[in-house]
């Protein structure tokens, strides 16, 4: 069998390595597109064809990330994936009831007569933030190590919101990029509203994020590897502020660095992300399963890893040959 | 009510509503590869016409089953834990490969196939959609090969009631799958050209006498005309082969209680599980035999032999009728319209009539079908392996019927949704006009140039 030489050990790094590449492309790809969800205006309807139109021809791929986390979860580590998801039934259950509902609303309104389409947008802005709320809130628990107590679901719900203002703040960022005239003047107001409470979230989830682990604690405080902790929120504070800057000058640059917002946006989702995954390593459930107790028989995830070498690659290939293609403004958004 | 009950219900409805969408995307892919095919080779607008029309309703019901599907995904761990502890090793890398070589490649090229088809060259738009047929038919055969090793598992061993995979192609291509992976795909070929010719029949009713739902209605009923015979073909191999793998399901198909010699066909039937018997049969004597041996006086074993061991008999039965019958409805149907169509006369209008109303009649078989082979399985999740009470969750059961009434509402609601809108959709065409300006345009220019006149 091929990579018969591989240990569990590395078996396990590796897929929890694949299961964090997922998890952040997801974040900060079906983000955006939730993002974009999240801020439709129910009033201004021009608005709202131009916002879904730039998320057109992305969101199904982008929310295919999800399945492939939460089957990587399922496949590696089945303990942890029952574990997590029977303590997050509840939002768990929400969090797919709001996918549910945006995803099928962004086809139904292109297809149903004017008076129904309104309905369906509405339900594409509250299925997304069902969606993002549930998601924050499930990021919040699972941090404490699934914990129930009141600490627990207060700062779940902190999570819930810096997650919601996260995603509304990529998606207005990538609406800069894809939109013209007025909704990019719009999404100008809206980045800088969403860069704002993103800037108070991050700070308030890292302080949090050091009352509820002792070791996540110590190694941020004490170890070397602290000191590197220690830059990531500054970097992503420096990265905000210019960001800050930038959009208050862009509007006047006529065109110019409309791609440098998300791509600062993208810098600090990776930056967070990193943060993340460095503080809790080696636990799948924090303080709670490691990798290597949760993971599933070898022989098994070797076979699996053949295709993952190979496949892998030519999705990440494909996907930015899509993004080439629809590169620039996004177009009215016509079926062929 | 307990969270068993709550958790197979809960899974019972959403693979049952998650399967309508799946059934009709993976043959409607090749459909239209096979519209924007013969636009390419004909360049006649009228198939580039069908195109635009199928692809909207392929996108619609391409969303509704990503969703449903995403929702699967969860209820593994959610609701039935025990499935990944026990086979997961197994069941894990096949669901694995479907993501990753099906999933991606069907939503991704999906984008292209939607919206670049001024952005991309003709032939990148072509190939795509070709991309999106085989992706979908991927993810088939990925997922069929782990509800076939469910059926009729081998290539595995057991330590301590875990499985654990020994042989990766016997697992695969265990005895069922071939079968099962055939039937699924005509079913699905089947159940999109009933699709298409009832909306294009329905599209007709409404006075729409333009070309596109012609060719349409005609393209679908050939298939479906060829298509069928050969799923009852496919249906009886895959029955023989359960009978030899599984022949307590075949008992409980056929309401056979005793093990006979020259058993009968059960034309109805119902059956009695308190009593073990059937009440107001209809048999045809030697029937079962003659069709499942091929002997007339063929043993077939009966539901006794299997006490304890056998799935519940009457859903099993009447699916099984239901699937069959439906079966012979479509052959009857099928063929009656092609020998319209072969004699050159376009259908009358009550045969469009039923062809309009038989326009999701492919889902009432594929859902009847699933219920033979699925309830059929019972008691066991993993036929022999593991019993479906050993893997079922601890949750608190007033958890499980919230999110059971949340995906019956739901469900129910785009349903509905779903079938008014594509019906929307053909009386919207109907207005549509047959020849854009540009096409009237080079029209004009054919009629002017040296080459006609």
């Amino acid at each position: 069998m091929l990579f018969e030489n591989v240990s569990a050990e590395t078996l396990g790094n590796i897929y929890v390595g694949l299961l964090g590449l997922a998890v952040l492309l997801y974040a900060i790809l079906d983000g955006y597109d939730l993002g974009v969800g999240v801020l439709i205006p129910p009033r201004e309807e021009k608005f709202r064809d131009d916002m879904i139109a730039s998320i057109g021809p992305y969101w199904d791929a982008n929310e295919t990330w999800l399945v492939l986390a939460v089957g990587l979860l399922l496949i590696a580590f089945p303990e942890a994936h029952s574990e997590v998801l029977q303590s997050l039934y509840i939002p768990a259950t929400i969090m797919l009831l709001g996918l549910i509902l945006r995803g099928v609303s962004f086809d139904f309104r292109a297809k149903v007569v004017q008076v129904h389409k309104r309905k369906w947008d509405l339900t594409f802005k509250y299925g997304s933030l069902l969606t993002t709320l549930a998601q924050g809130y499930m990021l919040g628990i699972y941090v404490t190590g699934l914990r129930t107590d009141l600490w627990a679901q207060g700062f779940a719900l902190l999570s819930a919101i810096g997650v919601t203002a996260a995603y509304a703040f990529i998606g207005s960022c990538w609406l800069i990029l894809k939109a013209e005239n007025n909704l990019q003047a719009k999404a100008y107001y809206w980045a800088r509203r969403g860069l704002f409470a993103l800037s108070i979230g991050i700070v308030a989830v890292s302080l949090a994020n050091l009352t509820l682990h002792d070791d996540v604690r110590d190694l941020w405080l004490s170890s070397t590897i602290g000191y590197v902790l220690m830059a990531i929120p500054v970097a992503c504070f420096l990265l905000l502020s210019l960001c800050g800057v930038l959009l208050k000058k862009l509007p006047d640059a006529g065109g110019k660095g409309e791609w440098m917002p998300f791509a600062i946006a993208l810098t600090v989702f990776v930056l967070c992300f990193t943060a993340f995954g460095v503080s809790y390593y080696p636990f799948v459930i924090p303080g709670h399963l490691t990798v290597q107790d949760a993971l599933s028989d070898a022989n098994s995830l070797r076979f699996l890893l053949v295709g993952v070498v190979i496949v892998v690659p030519c999705i990440l290939a494909y996907t930015a040959m899509v993004y080439k293609i629809f590169s620039g403004k996004s177009e009215k958004l016509s079926y062929y | 009510m307990d969270a068993f009950l709550l958790s197979r219900l809960q899974f019972a409805l959403n693979i049952s509503f998650h399967i309508l969408f799946p059934t009709i995307t993976m043959a409607m892919g090749w459909f239209l590869f096979y519209f924007k095919f013969r636009s390419n080779v004909t360049g006649h607008p009228v198939w580039m016409r069908m195109y635009r029309f199928w692809v909207r309703v392929f996108a619609l019901s391409f969303a509704l089953g990503v969703v449903s599907g995403v929702t699967m995904s969860f209820q593994f761990g959610t609701n039935w834990p025990g499935f990944m502890e026990r086979v997961g090793n197994v069941a894990g890398p096949l669901l694995g490969y479907e993501v990753l070589t099906a999933f991606f490649l069907e939503a991704t090229f999906l984008g292209i196939m939607l919206f670049g088809i001024r952005r991309v060259p003709n032939w990148l738009h072509t190939l795509s959609t070709l991309i999106v047929a085989v992706g979908t038919t991927m993810s088939a055969f990925w997922i069929l090969a782990l509800n076939s090793w469910m059926q009729t598992p081998q290539g595995h061993e057991v330590i301590d009631g875990v499985v654990y995979a020994v042989n990766w192609s016997e697992i695969i291509f265990n005895p069922s799958f071939p079968y099962r992976f055939v039937h699924m795909m005509l079913a699905s070929g089947l159940t999109a050209s009933f699709l298409i010719a009832g909306l294009s029949a329905y599209r007709m009713l409404k006075g729409d006498d333009k070309l596109a739902p012609k060719l349409a209605l005609k393209t679908a009923t050939y298939t479906a005309a060829v298509l069928i015979p050969l799923q009852i073909f496919a249906g009886d191999m895959h029955g023989l082969n359960t009978l030899e793998h599984q022949p307590q399901k075949v008992a409980a198909m056929e309401g056979l209680w005793d093990t006979t010699e020259g058993a009968p066909l059960l034309l109805f039937a119902i059956p009695d599980e308190e009593s073990r018997e059937n009440h107001f049969e209809i048999p045809v004597p030697n029937g079962a035999s003659l069709i499942l041996t091929h002997k007339k006086d063929g043993k077939i074993q009966g539901l006794n032999d299997f006490e304890g061991e056998h799935p519940p008999v009457a859903p099993v039965f009447f699916g099984f009728r239901v699937m069959v019958g439906m079966g012979f409805l479509m052959l009857a149907v099928s063929w009656l319209g092609s020998s319209y169509l072969l004699r050159g006369k376009s259908f009358p209008l009550w045969l469009k009539r039923v062809f309009a109303g038989m326009a999701f009649s492919g889902w009432i078989a594929t859902l009847a079908g699933w219920y033979v082979t699925e309830i059929g399985r019972q008691p066991y999740l993993v036929s022999g392996v593991l019993r479906t009470q050993e893997a079922v969750t601890t949750l608190p059961p007033a958890n499980i019927a919230f999110s059971f009434t949340m995906y019956a509402t739901i469900y129910t609601i785009l349903l509905f949704a779903y079938m008014g809108t594509l019906m929307l959709m053909c009386r919207r065409a109907v207005e549509i006009e047959e020849i854009s300006t540009e096409e009237r345009e080079m029209a004009k220019a054919s009629k002017m140039s040296p080459a006609n006149t």
